[in-house]
């Protein structure tokens, strides 16, 4: 059974130093709340796993919290560049950051791979592509029935997986609604599951076949309202699309960023505080 | 006819390129506004499918992202990610990839991931997406881009996404399922693959362009069809209806969206 504790004591116990996790949410219910207090208990040599790294892996490569990152399409959606990410690969600060970069197909397959306990997947892909030419762990198979040559990815099973969601129950079972993503499969396919979520009810009344974690599935759910801003929360708040354009100026500077960062993250004591920073800001 | 501009006029002729009964798997930014605005003119029934997940989507707006709520909210059904690229993409149902690019070749081959060299990039661009396997397994494939030197370069320093390879026979060589890059619209032109070779000559001029200035404008030596068109220009219920999307997505997000 999930344990319904506090953000900071979820990540405090179940995310270390070294750990490979992949904070999941495709656009949709991105965790930010759970990227903020990583940054504030300073965990580090991390590797990122993320099919859009968005501001979330910007705002924790920038604040050393990473040592690699697996992704798929880095950028800022509608925006441009993630300019900590790109400093990061680019010049190597704030240290250097190893990357292991496949397709969003092959991405969302390791996953489902992952969820399914198998240790690769397979798909149809790269052929004519440079990304195996840099990246060897894209490698082919033969398939035995009909001889095709199909690419073959190592599944993704992360330490752990944060995703955040609309609502739980109080025993700790999760409804996800609107743009899934690879949520389902990122969860299931880490050891640990940490799920931030908007509220915690009585009754989750989920409709037949809709998207539910049952509690015994996950290790821990933190109520964050809000924990997905800038992203959105589907039934609860819009994508906040200000604050994806605010964010790069802010980020394209090594100094502006580290002045956000230590006043908005490390300036305030966990998510709640930090929005009401940044409402005093507005 | 109202005037216009370039940018407008490569939307239209990419526009127009899509058929009532296409199911098309949507890139964001230009190939998302080209899209949308064939389903708000000659192509209703359209069907745009995202790579988050919504399946028949009909935004009043442009998304900003990939994954706008509106999406999923005017869509048909909305799947998980995975699905999306397993059984939708891959299984074989999609008529057109519509995909824009950082840069192309002569060849149709895209890059969207690096400028320089891979491990010590001058520029570090987004990187895939969904972008390599729309390009394999799409049945045929648009890509829309503003044409200059910058971006129709004779070499990619990295081919992210393949179009015909080396050109010729090499796509089927490869065992791509998919027929690859049909038309590349630009803000000047529009180019084709020939026929035995698959290099991407002009095809269509846009009215008032020269063929000076897309030599200009293109890193290769460019070829013209033996038979070029003029594009048509766009008419005023494509203007409109592309000015009115602009203004919706404009006051509702407080940017134009499908710039990039």
């Amino acid at each position: 059974m999930a344990e319904i504790l506090s953000l900071g004591e979820a990540v405090s116990r179940f995310i270390h130093d070294g750990d490979s996790i992949a904070l999941e949410g495709f656009t949709h219910l991105i965790p930010t709340a759970a990227a903020h207090e990583l940054i504030r208990q300073a965990r580090r040599e991390l590797t990122l796993i993320r099919m859009t790294p968005d501001l979330v892996y910007d705002l924790l490569i920038g604040a050393g919290c990473a040592k690699k990152l697996v992704f798929s399409w880095g950028g800022n959606p509608g925006v441009g560049s993630l300019h900590r990410l790109r400093d990061a690969v680019e010049k190597g600060w704030p240290q250097p950051l190893e990357i292991e970069e496949h397709s969003h197909a092959d991405m969302a397959n390791a996953y489902v791979a992952g969820a399914s306990g198998l240790p690769f997947a397979v798909l149809r892909a790269y052929a004519g592509s440079d990304l195996p030419k840099v990246n060897p762990l894209i490698k082919s198979v033969t398939c035995p029935f009909t001889g095709e040559q199909l690419a073959a990815v190592p599944s993704v099973r992360p330490d752990v997986t944060v995703i955040h969601a609309q609502k739980a129950d109080r025993k700790g079972n999760v409804l996800i609604q609107g743009i899934l993503g690879v949520q389902k499969e990122a969860a299931l396919a880490a050891k640990r599951c940490i799920v931030t979520v908007e509220e915690i009810v009585d009754e989750l009344n989920a409709p037949m076949n809709a998207c539910v974690l049952p509690s015994w599935a996950l290790t821990a759910v933190c109520r964050v309202p809000g924990g997905a801003h800038p992203s959105y929360a589907h039934g609860y708040y819009e994508r906040d699309n200000r604050f994806y354009q605010a964010w790069d100026p802010i980020a394209r500077d090594r100094e502006s960023f580290t002045a956000w960062i230590d006043t908005y993250i490390r300036g305030t004591a966990d998510f709640a505080a930090y929005q009401a920073k940044l409402q005093e800001a507005k | 006819m109202s005037a216009y501009s370039t940018n407008e006029m490569m939307t239209v002729a990419a526009a127009r390129r899509l058929g009532n009964s296409d199911v098309t798997f949507v890139g964001i930014g230009l190939p998302s506004k080209a899209a949308n605005l064939a389903r708000l003119t000659h192509a209703p029934d359209v069907t745009l499918i995202y790579e988050s997940g919504p399946i028949g989507a009909k935004p009043s707006v442009l998304p900003l992202s990939i994954g706008d709520g509106e999406l999923a909210e005017t869509a048909d059904t909305v799947v998980p990610t995975g699905e999306i690229f397993r059984y939708w993409l891959q299984g074989g149902r999609i008529d057109v990839g519509f995909l824009g690019a950082a840069q192309v070749d002569k060849y149709g081959n895209i890059n969207t991931t690096v400028i320089g060299d891979y491990h010590n990039p001058k520029v570090r661009l987004p990187g895939a997406g969904g972008a390599p396997e729309i390009a394999g397994s799409a049945k045929r494939v648009f890509i829309i881009l503003k044409q200059g030197h910058r971006t129709f370069v004779d070499k990619l320093a990295f081919i992210t996404s393949v179009g015909h390879g080396e050109g010729g026979e090499h796509r089927q060589q490869l065992g791509l399922p998919g027929a690859g890059p049909v038309a590349i619209i630009t803000d000047l032109c529009i180019m084709e693959p020939e026929a035995g070779t698959k290099e991407f000559v002009v095809t269509s001029i846009h009215p008032g362009v020269s063929r000076e200035q897309i030599i200009a404008a293109t890193g290769w030596p460019i070829r013209f069809a033996a038979q070029v068109a003029e594009t048509r220009a766009p008419e005023d219920h494509e203007l409109e209806a592309l000015r009115a999307l602009e203004a919706r997505t404009a006051a509702a997000h407080g940017q134009a969206g499908g710039e990039e």
